[in-house]
């Protein structure tokens, strides 16, 4: 892999740049400039992913350099595999992922079928839109605590105003019932706008000659929904799906700052449980298992849906 | 000698001399730095810390971190050996561990030298910041801030006839400060959702946290006032019957139900700051509350002065009164390359009139030549019952393990309190079952 990145990258350079230098090769001066990202992604990625799996077989517990490391085995492995506490955490990330990905498919494609369509303030409509995706997710889910807050929160006043209800008779994240649902409100107002882009671009990539010509065999608007529009936005759509999916899976900081994982461990999602484990247990060999984990689950997850996903691109 | 030579000689000579004055000069004089949490306290402490820096020649840097993180970011520092912190203000249950794990200097020596004497602090702060084990004279640090559970009310409603008149009608004793925990109910109850002045207040303003360490602060000061104790007192770790006694049991009960009749909606995630929003800005007649918040409270435009008053944690069913010790020792950091100036930061530190004086910026001093001078009970209007709180403290586990013992509590009480997950009976049984493990890993059993 690496050796064939290096032989691109030779292949590529110009005939200027080709020529010998001071005695150094093409293939040479090629490395010299892949060196250090090879380097980088060694030391920042490979390397720390080799010593966790080495730790994950460990008792080692960072506080407690003088304590004697030995190996366990697969223990640390089937303690996190058949602990009661880390399947109710899968639990509540499941309900986390599965409903953010339906809502902001489902409204993000509504978005970007409405922006799609030609209309005056158009572009203004889309900047306001996209606007909560570049908020920091921290200073979101800080500021939805104030808008949850029972007796000054916008949207328990809204909640209160559409329903009748006493806005200060509900609190959407003290309540168990509804704390996973305001997860996942903020999670939608926040990341739909992404998903609308994509799809926009989707939408924006069908030539207009397919429903000129759809038009001429005088198919319905719903029948060019369904047989143009839907197939040929669909490879975007399993793209959105596919980044929300891998970023909502490591969820951390929107929610700690929303719940704190509460009340109770209702919205207790497994990056949240495993940065307890490392870094306020500090059980280091256990949480490395519990990490290795989760790192087979997405990227074994992801390596299936990115075949699946090639398989629609190629129809 | 050539004249020539002699000037070059003597030049060369008043260089060295400077030279080895400017390197003796930056020898002694070290750039400290000391870690705490980012709070009221902390800024007293800048105050009082230019003493120090003009007696000493030394310059004093800080970082102050927000309690909720406090302890990641400073236990992180620890055992990673970093080196930034030279002077370490560290919770009171890092003790175990910072000492186990030579994190800490220790400090008998060093006392023994200056003339420190443990005995000249308050018997509690020694106990809860400085020993490691327990019950021993092993010093890893010098008591800084004394801080404990206490309560804050707000006298001016309690003195209102009107509302004397109804609670005395209603339950059948004076709207007063309460005696115990079923007294602090009732109030609670009594301004819940109340029209005060044309504003809607509540009850009691509790620790309800999740994150750290809050739940487990509050529960435990009633938990330990009917009766909970940790372990067997004449037989280390063992946990059955104690921590689950049915007295535990009814006491996590109460506090559950102090939740559910008297906290101000949308608490189900409160600490320190959001209690003390809640008590400024007139939305609960009670706040619990570390002691820390009085000067604070009392100084506030809005609740400050005559409107507020204080007390410390009331009794149990059976009598028994105790409050949850807060607070922390000062300590030397183990890797700093600055330990003899930090030792002299403690030596200044320790010294009364710095001790007084730190009292009168908004610190708690633990010596006991402050809080017994004649004058203490009387100069501020919470000093009698700092005084009173500080002599029924206990405190939390701070054994090497003791964090993984308090996520434990966070997640059993808040699944029970909060989320109305289980019983009493099953949380406290699951905590036991939780130690239990904790300890077998210890190798305490």
């Amino acid at each position: 892999m690496l050796d064939s990145s290096a032989d691109r990258a030779v292949g590529e350079t110009s005939p200027v740049v080709s020529k010998r230098s001071q005695g150094l090769s093409d293939r040479a001066i090629a490395w010299l400039f892949v060196a250090p990202s090879i380097f980088l992604l060694l030391a920042v990625n490979i390397f720390p992913l080799i010593w966790t799996v080495r730790l994950s077989f460990t008792n080692f517990r960072v506080n407690r350099p003088n304590a004697e490391v030995q190996f366990v085995g697969l223990k640390n492995y089937i303690s996190v595999l058949t602990d009661g506490d880390i399947w109710q955490t899968m639990q509540a990330t499941a309900h986390f992922l599965i409903w953010t990905i339906v809502l902001q498919v489902l409204i993000g494609f509504a978005l970007a079928y409405l922006i799609n369509k030609k209309f005056r303030g158009n572009d203004l409509w889309t900047t306001v839109i996209v606007l909560p995706m570049m908020l920091s997710p921290a200073v979101v889910g800080n500021f939805w605590t104030f808008l949850y807050q029972p007796q000054i929160g916008l949207f328990n006043y809204a909640v209160g105003y559409l329903t009748g209800t006493d806005p200060s008779a509900f609190s959407m994240i003290g309540d168990v019932s509804l704390a996973p649902w305001a997860i996942v409100i903020v999670d939608t107002w926040m990341w739909t706008p992404f998903v609308m882009l994509i799809c926009l671009a989707g939408l924006r990539s069908i030539p207009s000659s397919i429903y000129e010509a759809a038009e001429c065999d005088r198919a319905s608007k719903w029948r060019q929904f369904w047989t143009i529009t839907i197939p040929m936005v669909l490879p975007f759509l399993m793209l959105a799906v596919l980044f929300r999916g891998i970023e909502n899976f490591k969820m951390f900081d929107l929610v700690v700052q929303l719940t704190g994982g509460g009340p109770g461990s209702i919205t207790e999602l497994t990056s949240i449980n495993l940065k307890r484990e490392a870094f306020e247990k500090w059980r280091t060999g256990y949480a490395s298992a519990y990490a290795v984990i989760l790192f087979v689950t997405v990227f074994g997850l992801a390596s299936i849906y990115v075949k699946a996903l090639n398989k629609v691109k190629q129809r | 000698m050539p004249r020539s030579y002699l000037k070059s000689a003597l030049a060369a000579g008043v260089v060295t001399g400077l030279m080895s004055l400017g390197a003796a000069t930056s020898a002694q004089a070290e750039d400290l730095t000391l870690c705490w949490a980012a709070w009221d306290p902390a800024n007293a402490l800048v105050a009082l810390s230019k003493d120090f820096e003009a007696k000493s020649g030394h310059k004093m840097s800080f970082e102050f971190v927000p309690w909720p993180n406090f302890a990641d970011r400073m236990l992180n520092e620890l055992n990673s050996g970093g080196k930034l912190c030279d002077l370490m203000i560290g919770d009171s249950q890092w003790i175990g561990g910072a000492a186990e794990n030579g994190q800490y200097v220790k400090l008998n020596d060093f006392f023994d030298k200056e003339g420190i004497k443990m005995s000249d602090f308050i018997p509690a702060t020694v106990t809860g910041y400085s020993e490691w084990p327990k019950g021993t004279p092993n010093y890893w640090a010098l008591p800084a801030f004394g801080d404990v559970v206490g309560w804050s009310y707000r006298k001016d409603w309690f003195s209102r006839p009107e509302l004397q008149a109804e609670f005395k009608q209603k339950y059948g004793h004076d709207l007063a400060v309460p005696k115990t925990f079923e007294e602090l109910k009732h109030i609670a109850e009594f301004f819940q959702g109340r029209v005060i002045d044309g504003k809607t207040v509540y009850g009691a303003a509790i620790y309800t946290e999740r994150g750290s360490e809050g739940i487990t602060m509050g529960a435990m000061d009633v938990l330990y006032s009917y009766g909970f104790e940790y372990q067997n007192p004449d037989k280390p770790y063992e946990l059955d019957g104690y921590v689950n006694s049915d007295k535990s049991v009814k006491g996590l009960e109460f506090y559950k139900e102090l939740y559910n009749c008297c906290a101000p909606p949308g608490s189900s995630d409160a600490y320190m700051s959001e209690n003390i929003d809640a008590y400024k800005s007139g939305q609960v007649a009670l706040q619990m509350n570390f002691a820390f918040t009085w000067p604070g409270i009392n100084a506030d435009p809005n609740v400050g002065g005559d409107k507020s008053g204080y007390f410390p944690n009331p009794a149990g069913p059976d009598g028994k009164q105790f409050a949850q010790l807060g607070g922390q020792g000062i300590s030397v950091v183990a890797v700093s390359e600055k330990q003899d100036a930090a030792l002299e930061y403690i030596k200044w530190f320790a010294q009364p009139d710095v001790q007084a004086k730190w009292w009168q910026l908004g610190g708690y001093s633990a010596l006991r030549a402050v809080v017994e001078d004649p004058g203490f009970a009387k100069s501020q209007p919470y000093a009698q019952t700092f005084l009173d709180s500080m002599a029924i403290v206990k405190d939390f586990w701070a054994e090497p393990s003791y964090a993984s013992l308090l996520q434990a509590s966070q997640k059993r009480f808040h699944n029970y309190v909060i989320a109305g997950q289980g019983t009493a009976k099953e949380a406290l049984d699951g905590l036991v079952d939780d130690w239990k493990t904790i300890f077998e890993d210890e190798g305490k059993y």
